[in-house]
């Protein structure tokens, strides 16, 4: 399987699928990847000559943001939201949804797996 | 939606311009107010505003990195004091 950027290994679908596999890198940049790359899109990672792959390596290396680097954008975003102490930064220090989403019910991703409340309406039917 | 360019950043007039007679005194007193909704601009940064929060006056002191938010993202207007507990049955 080729190698990309270190730890990352794409496997044998077409070239714009398995780029995908990259944080950072989605249906559309894997196409402009492609595109840049003078790769077939279609044509299957496995297939992929290492001198092709060092061209996609570095275009990803040069023009974008994928993986580790990405990755730590983010947390840094967030860390600077939780550091003024705004409501949006709030939100993240609880784990609650940050964009004024409902929490009377759903918000599952934020709030993880559900904790019964005993009392609460709804329990007893539960049972 | 974000807001329109064409309109530029909503300041408080009346606030901005309390900024600015503060920064001619040279003096940096806490200035009251309740334009929780006024963007803080970078003249802000450094002056301390104690903004309504609904019932009383948060105090919030401006940095640099608050730039670009509003002032009412720094007083909560809700606090969250836990679900049941003792006697609450």
């Amino acid at each position: 399987m080729p190698r990309l950027l270190g730890v990352d290994i794409p496997n044998d679908k077409p070239t714009v699928v398995s780029l995908t596999y990259l944080y950072g890198v989605g249906p559309k940049v894997a196409r402009e990847l492609c595109h840049k790359g003078g790769v077939d899109p279609r044509r299957h990672a496995r297939e992929l000559a290492d001198d092709e792959l060092g061209r996609l390596a570095a275009l990803l290396e040069r023009d974008y943001v994928v993986e580790g680097p990405l990755r730590r954008q983010v947390q840094q975003n967030v860390h600077r939201l939780r550091d003024i102490k705004c409501y949006r930064g709030l939100r993240h220090r609880v784990g609650l949804p940050v964009r004024g989403q409902r929490t009377r019910t759903n918000a599952r991703t934020r709030k993880g797996p559900k904790k019964t409340v005993a009392g609460k309406k709804g329990v007893k039917d539960l049972r | 939606m974000s807001r329109s360019l064409k309109k530029g950043p909503f300041v408080d007039f009346k606030l901005y311009r309390k900024v600015q007679k503060q920064d001619a005194a040279g003096t940096k007193e806490p200035i009251k107010t309740w334009a929780r909704a006024c963007t803080i601009v970078p003249e802000f940064v450094g002056h301390t505003f104690l903004v309504h929060n609904g019932k009383l006056h948060m105090k919030v002191f401006v940095t640099e990195d608050m730039v670009g938010h509003k002032l009412g993202e720094f007083a909560p207007t809700r606090i969250f004091r836990g679900h049941g507990g003792k006697g609450k049955r």
